[in-house]
């Protein structure tokens, strides 16, 4: 939603957008932020902001960043905007992540499974201190290579379903519907409802899902499995009838494997929740299967009472574009509807006093 | 004092209104009391008040317990007061989900007062849940169903049952047929009346609804804008009102 | 004191030792009931074991002798990452010995090896509230603690049996501890719970995030909620550990190939090196 500029002189609204790049470059004597610094040494707010714009360009997404100054969600709103120009010659066919080329994967459900656990470049087991090492330039020293033979790392969900104890998906031909070109209808299905949470603000979703893990819904997730890799994008041109790869990119992929429903009818089984987004993004990626889980309540026969369980709640304000959208808003001038109310509420006190002394 | 619960100058006001005004009422074991009105008598409220959920400016309630001492319900710990809430005394809302747990079964619904009160055996707590819900009239065979594939009738029946698998000697209700149909009313209002002769309960029931006040009740108190206008046996009451308002009252209603 | 690195000894600073010290005193002298405290932002994340390093630093001394384990190991990342911090920040002594350990801070599980009078247990606690599920509000919880109204967690025992025949719970099974407080035994699974029962170490549970403490004291009776016709039953794979051979001993099930192939081992690392030491010295 694009409001049109309202009332203000022109003039000030020029010097305003004069002083707004004189503060995006700061002091002039501290040398210019480059886009590849930003790409390469902030690669995973690069990441956050393809993720939330809903677009791969980590180029792009880079200069976004330094042109909203360092505010994220500012980021994503140009990467947004500019995606709507852009033409859609294909769709692609899904990627498949089982064929990853994987940097990081670890599994909480198992000690050891075949494909190992392989930490990558984390934070997880660093402490928390400040590094002020950091603060003058350096490099670090070379971290340890080791040459293995690629091994078949299977899904630990597969692994699960071997026992027949994964609740199957229900798999489906049909066309899914596309967010980015209809609006959001409810009752939406499970596709409808990943596409929205993929390019779902990463804090509403994170505030969510930790709800559900302290009593707001669902109990206790186990990460079946995190990855993070590249993958290959592949079309099929209908000119050449067979998938070409049009280039390769780092998806972060997460299967929560939830607690066992049963009934009497049904013997338990495991339930899965499922995160999927740009780049290195693994929050991201948690927050959504435990949020995606939640929302499969309803199907699943749970009682739908939680915030993180509402379909409705979660997809209509996990938009941080929209959201941040109406939200500012409220800094454009309402004082027309202001007058209203103002002379409204001056009516009923006038009659309420004129009552109150008769 | 021989009465269960005597409560004397009970007065409340919410801002202008006066909900209560210097109301006294008591109840003995095995009677059931009637508090009819309109709405906004403040029926409610007095509801609310002997039953020790809100509390009044002014006055006092007084509650015999199965020992025979007197406590003060204004003075007593919250602990001791939702003890009675679970024991001695039950509540009968009048929309049946505010009084039943609508994610647990119906024998968890019943067995839960047996469960709080420290019954440990899960054949024992089913068997008695099995008893009640005939004794309620719903088919043992519901009891792993949950409450919202319940009718309206079924779920207030249902209600019933979990307050009163601990035997309390005095029940709370609040409008218990209010919301349902016809029919479903005669049949919920029998199986009170027969709960109450099996069980030697008593009841403080609020209703704006005469005749079944007229079925239920030994006695009846009459409200109007917080007031008590009349009260004395039902049949008295009712055939032989004093008050202008009470026989406005019953002038108004449909003879049963 | 101060360490060479510049941080007080065990990194929290004396005030705040003291004050959860105070918490964990209370806590001692009500087993099984949550002292809220103060919790402080720790170097690592919360959900990652701040409740435990801040009671083992507010216990711990120059001359204690650390353990630390996740999952019963001692090489996991987490319990490696957690004993290199003490290292750190308090220079203590640490060992991998359940026998030689004065204190072992854990996740998830209790050490097979019976633990003496003297020795403190730490455990690591995401949620310290039992009643979570059924009822997430804290204020709530409050009240239904002080009142012991803890019919809601039978019902919830009631409905399982109902629904499966059996009580659903497995890890984080609920205890009644002194016959008073109902309280959540960490993440530990049902199996372990037994040994809390009159254990002659002290057990101290700190919770970061929630910012709850509590604890039982040594030889404190604490009861897994049950039917008299249900009872409470610890479960385990029935299978041997590949390592050892032990029969009794919690085993982690590892996936060896995709075709389904599984082997068992103990999952408390230094029990199962313990056993096989005294079998190859048998040999």
């Amino acid at each position: 939603m694009a409001y049109v500029a309202v009332k203000g002189g022109e003039r000030a609204i020029d010097a305003a957008h004069a002083w707004l790049a004189e503060a995006r470059r700061g002091d002039a004597s501290v040398p210019e932020l480059s886009l590849a610094q930003v790409e390469q040494q902030l690669g995973l707010a690069v990441d956050r902001v393809m993720a939330e714009g809903a677009c791969h360009d980590r180029g792009l997404a880079a200069l976004a960043i330094k042109q909203a100054r360092g505010d994220l969600i500012e980021a994503a709103f140009l990467l947004r905007a500019y995606r709507t120009t852009l033409p859609r010659f294909a769709a692609s066919l899904p990627v498949d992540t089982n064929a990853m080329l994987l940097r990081r994967r670890i599994s909480a459900t198992y000690k050891d499974l075949p494909g190992g656990q392989v930490l990558g470049p984390t934070f997880d087991y660093t402490h928390r201190l400040l590094d002020f090492a950091l603060a003058a330039e350096s490099l670090p020293a070379a971290a340890p290579e080791v040459t293995r033979a690629a091994e078949p790392a299977p899904r630990v969900t597969g692994i699960l379903a071997q026992e027949g104890l994964m609740k199957p998906e229900t798999i489906s031909e049909a066309e899914p519907a596309d967010l980015t070109r209809e609006p959001l209808a409810f009752p939406a299905d499970r596709s409808l409802r990943l596409q929205a949470l993929a390019r779902g603000d990463e804090g509403f979703l994170l505030g969510l899902g930790y709800s559900t893990q302290r009593g707001y819904g669902n109990a206790h997730p186990f990460v079946g499995e995190l990855r993070v890799g590249e993958i290959a994008v592949e079309i099929v041109p209908p000119e050449l009838g067979f998938a070409i790869n049009i280039g390769e990119i780092t998806v972060t992929e997460c299967q929560m494997v939830n607690q066992f429903a049963g009934s009497k009818t049904e013997p338990p089984q495991f339930t899965r929740g499922y995160g999927l987004c740009f780049g290195h993004g693994e929050r991201k990626a948690m927050a959504m299967a435990l949020v995606d889980r939640a929302l499969r309540a309803k199907e699943l026969g749970e009682e739908v009472e939680a915030p993180a369980q509402q379909e409705e709640f979660v997809l209509f304000h996990c938009d941080n574009v929209e959201a941040t959208g109406f939200v500012e808003h409220l800094k454009l001038p309402h004082y027309v509807d202001f007058q209203n109310e103002l002379e409204k509420v001056r009516e009923i006190r006038a009659s309420a006093f004129k009552d109150a002394a008769e | 004092m021989s009465a269960l619960l005597e409560a004397t100058g009970l007065t409340l006001r919410f801002g202008a209104v006066t909900a209560l005004d210097d109301v006294a009422v008591s109840i003995w074991p095995g009677e059931v009391v009637a508090i009819v009105g309109e709405s906004g008598s403040g029926k409610s409220t007095l509801l609310r008040v002997l039953s020790g959920l809100a509390g009044p400016e002014a006055g006092t309630v007084l509650y015999r317990d199965p020992d025979g001492t007197v406590h003060s319900l204004l003075d007593m710990p919250e602990a001791s007061l939702r003890r009675l809430h679970r024991s001695d005394w039950g509540f009968v809302h009048q929309n049946p989900r505010d009084g039943l747990r609508m994610g647990i079964s119906a024998g968890g619904n019943i067995g839960e007062r047996l469960m709080a009160a420290g019954s440990r055996h899960y054949g024992a707590i089913r068997a008695a849940a099995a008893e009640w819900l005939a004794r309620v009239e719903i088919d043992p065979a519901r009891i792993d169903a949950l409450p919202r594939t319940f009718s309206g009738g079924m779920q207030q029946r249902l209600q019933i049952a979990r307050t009163l698998v601990t035997h309390p000697r005095l029940v709370f209700m609040d409008e218990p047929t209010g919301g349902l149909d016809v029919s479903v009313q005669a049949r919920l209002l029998d199986l009170i009346r027969a709960l109450v002769a099996d069980l030697g309960l008593a009841v403080l029931l609020v209703t704006h609804d005469i005749a079944a006040a007229r079925l239920l009740a030994h006695r009846i108190v009459v409200m109007r804008r917080g007031q008590v206008v009349e009260q004395g046996l039902t049949d008295r009451v009712l055939d032989d009102p004093q008050h202008e308002y009470t026989q406005l009252l019953t002038t108004s209603v449909l003879s049963a | 004191m101060t360490t060479a690195t510049g941080y007080n000894f065990g990194y929290l600073d004396e005030n705040t030792k003291r004050m959860i010290r105070r918490a964990l005193l209370k806590a001692v002298a009500i087993p099984g009931h949550q002292v809220p405290f103060g919790s402080r932002e720790m170097p690592l994340p919360y959900g990652w074991g701040t409740g435990g390093i801040q009671v083992t630093a507010s216990v711990i001394g120059p001359s204690d002798t650390l353990k630390v384990i996740d999952q019963g190991a001692d090489d996991t990342t987490n319990a490696v990452s957690i004993r290199r911090f003490f290292a750190k920040v308090a220079g203590v002594a640490t060992t991998e010995r359940t026998t030689d350990a004065t204190i072992i801070q854990t996740r998830h599980r209790v050490p097979e090896t019976p633990l003496r009078e003297g020795q403190i247990l730490v455990y690591q606690v995401p949620m310290p509230e039992p009643l979570f599920k059924l009822e997430p509000r804290v204020a709530e919880t409050r009240r239904m603690h002080a009142l012991a109204d803890y019919g809601p967690m039978h019902v919830k025992l009631y409905e399982d049996i109902a629904r499966t025949g059996h009580i659903a719970i497995s890890y984080n099974y609920p205890v009644m501890v002194g016959g008073r407080y109902l309280m959540s035994p960490s993440p530990i699974p049902s199996f372990d719970n037994p040994k809390l029962d009159r254990m002659a170490a002290l057990q101290l549970f700190g919770a970061g995030r929630e910012k709850r403490i509590y604890a039982v004291p040594p030889y404190t009776a604490v009861k897994s909620l049950d039917f008299e016709d249900h009872p409470f039953r610890p479960i385990r794979a029935d299978a041997t550990c590949a390592l050892c051979g032990s029969r009794e001993s919690y085993l982690d099930e590892v996936v060896t190939d995709d075709a389904g192939g599984r082997m068992f081992v103990c999952s408390d690392t230094d029990y199962c090196n313990t056993r096989q030491a005294a079998r190859e010295a048998a040999e």
